[in-house]
């Protein structure tokens, strides 16, 4: 039991006890296998319960779980002959995002992603998943790559953001970001985007723009971390849990808001508990995805993707205001 | 009273010595302070100064409609878009009573002025963001008309040119804020791609999302001097990094010598500069 979360408590209690209970009946020489069965029809029935009422604080901590699969993990399971390309041309590599050409079910693509550590040592590599300027660069020139040759774009998106630090600012984060964001508005190949864990504000969005928007169940999108919300509005980043209910950052939330076109769902428990169950899950979305997208041209395309982002946000009319004075 | 004047008081005249707090107010609307540095001045030659400080050369934040005075031929400004109004998606708590209330105290109904005029003759479509309203952040309606300014500028054919001011993004309006910079982007992509002309001036401060979209995406990026402009914002990358950052860190000229601009531009050049962009731009003169 490594790794259980604060919501998942009941459970891992309940596991305990039937634990003890197999223990006694082999150590103790008693039958108390009825009793072991009704336990664990409870459990099964526990499980459904949490697993189905998840709060949204409930599914940051699954999307920020030290085991949660990353996009190498997907990659191997997903594509074949995955090819890794390094480098942005310019500066250098990024190791907080990987790239590179590989075949879905057969058809070249290009497969991009935030990538985060598996351990310290590899996150202080990858930089925690929070990319530099080069990173951002370096994606874009992979879609300019695959727009090149034809192929079809997988982005995969797990980030906490982009890396606020100085080296960035002086190299042009907000460029970067920017630049992504304005090419892949334009990129003449079908894009599909499918937020893994947490897609973290403006360094997810670098990475976002695309025909097809997907989540799996328990991955985040929002402007700001919770704690950074609560912090901002209520200058105090304790309030969290709140903020992560407010700003409306969930999968459903953000389905709800017409921001994504699906949602993935999950293993039972989060896609830790099972990565190659979890990567079938993302491979038939992304198969549904492709097929939807295959007849169209580009400009059909473009022009979609045009629309889709264009319809996005909420406001009225007033005849009340008279205008700038 | 004239005779108190002639009466020999016995009593003992103090000096007095202003509250902390009153040595450092000026009267409102005649005498403004410098902020950067504290001398006074007439509100009025500050004004006529175009808000530039007569001592230090402190750019001094403008309303949207400062800008629209001294940057359009006269009467030639016709905003768009002005009865679009904000509404409240995520029912975040007192977001209403916000938005309402900067609107009563900025005179403007939201962080942007949009519409299509003339500089110097040349016909442009122009966004305004407005920092005295909401900082400047970016929600659905700055975004809506950002948008609609571009198709506006694509449509009749003419260069779009803005002038950003903004905190970034909406945090009430969550991650519909954050989808506001691809909204803006894919309008400038295609605004691009048909030959569009798109020149930025970035004001103080120019950060975040804002930064991080069409801010950074001019065929000229221009700024005013001494103007913040960065994606984070500096308190979180000193927690980051726990080292302490040079002085111009994020400013304008920061951003010039690190590539990031093609001109610091100070405020009594900036419409000839803009003039002469849009005159190098404009048809004719074959050779």
């Amino acid at each position: 039991m490594v790794g259980e979360l604060e919501f998942e408590k009941p459970i891992v209690e309940l596991k305990s006890k039937i634990e003890d209970l197999r223990k006694l009946t082999q150590e103790a020489d008693v039958d108390l296998s009825s009793e072991i069965e009704k336990l664990e029809g409870r459990l099964a029935k526990l499980q459904t319960e949490v697993y189905n009422n998840m709060q949204p604080w409930d599914r940051v901590q699954v999307a920020r779980h030290p085991a949660r699969p990353t996009t190498l993990d997907y990659i191997s399971h997903i594509f074949t002959d995955f090819f890794e390309c390094h480098g942005d041309r310019y500066f250098g590599d990024d190791a907080a995002i990987v790239g590179g050409i590989a075949k879905f079910q057969g058809i070249p693509v290009t497969v991009i992603g935030h990538q985060r550590g598996k351990d310290t040592k590899d996150n202080i590599k990858r930089n925690f998943g929070m990319p530099h300027p080069e990173g951002n660069r370096k994606a874009l020139r992979l879609m300019k790559q695959a727009e090149k040759f034809n192929r079809p774009i997988v982005c995969f998106i797990d980030t906490k953001g982009a890396y606020p630090g100085k080296a960035a600012e002086e190299r042009g984060q907000s460029e970067a970001i920017a630049r992504n964001i304005y090419e892949m508005s334009g990129l003449k190949v079908p894009i599909v985007c499918i937020v893994i864990g947490e897609g973290g504000s403006g360094g997810a969005l670098a990475l976002g723009v695309g025909d097809h928007i997907l989540m799996l169940e328990n991955s985040t999108y929002s402007v700001i971390s919770p704690e950074g919300a609560a912090a901002l509005l209520w200058k105090d980043a304790s309030l969290a849990k709140r903020a992560a209910e407010t700003m409306k950052i969930t999968a459903p939330d953000l389905k709800e808001l017409g921001v994504i076109d699906g949602i993935i769902r999950e293993v039972s428990g989060g896609a830790h508990k099972d990565v190659t169950e979890q990567a079938g899950f993302i491979e038939e979305e992304l198969r549904k995805a492709f097929e939807g997208l295959q007849d169209l041209s580009s400009d059909e395309l473009v022009e979609r993707r045009y629309q889709k982002f264009k319809k996005i946000g909420e406001y009225s009319f007033s005849h009340q205001y008279t205008g700038v004075k | 009273m004239i005779k108190d004047l002639f009466s020999k008081s016995k009593k003992k005249k103090y000096a007095t010595i202003p509250s902390e707090q009153s040595r450092h107010e000026v009267p409102e609307g005649i005498m403004t302070k410098c902020p950067k540095c504290k001398k006074i001045m007439y509100t009025k030659e500050l004004l006529k100064n175009l808000k530039v400080c007569m001592h230090c050369g402190f750019h001094h934040p403008m309303k949207s409609s400062e800008r629209i005075e001294i940057l359009f031929d006269p009467e030639s400004f016709t905003e768009l878009d002005k009865d679009m109004v904000t509404v409240n998606p995520l029912d975040f708590p007192g977001y209403e009573e916000k938005i309402k209330s900067d609107a009563e105290k900025s005179g403007i109904n939201e962080a942007v002025v949009t519409g299509t005029g003339k500089i110097n003759g040349h016909a442009v479509t122009a966004a305004i963001m407005d920092a005295s309203f909401r900082m400047g952040s970016m929600g659905s309606v700055v975004g809506e008309k950002i948008t609609r300014a571009v198709e506006k500028a694509d449509e009749l054919g003419v260069p779009f040119v803005i002038f950003t001011a903004s905190g970034g993004a909406r945090m009430q309006e969550g991650v519909l804020s954050l989808m506001q910079m691809a909204k803006t982007s894919v309008a400038l992509k295609r605004f691009g791609e048909n030959g569009g002309l798109y020149i930025v001036v970035m004001t103080h401060p120019t950060t975040g999302g804002v930064s991080a979209s069409f801010a950074s995406m001019g065929d000229y990026n221009l700024a005013e001097p001494g103007a913040l402009i960065g994606f984070a914002g500096r308190r979180i990358i000193e927690q980051t990094i726990r080292e302490e950052l040079p002085e111009d860190f994020q400013t304008s000229e920061f951003l010039l010598k690190h590539g990031q601009l093609d001109g610091v531009v100070h405020r009594h050049e900036l419409k000839g500069t803009l003039e002469n962009i849009l005159d190098i731009h404009s048809p004719g003169g074959e050779l």
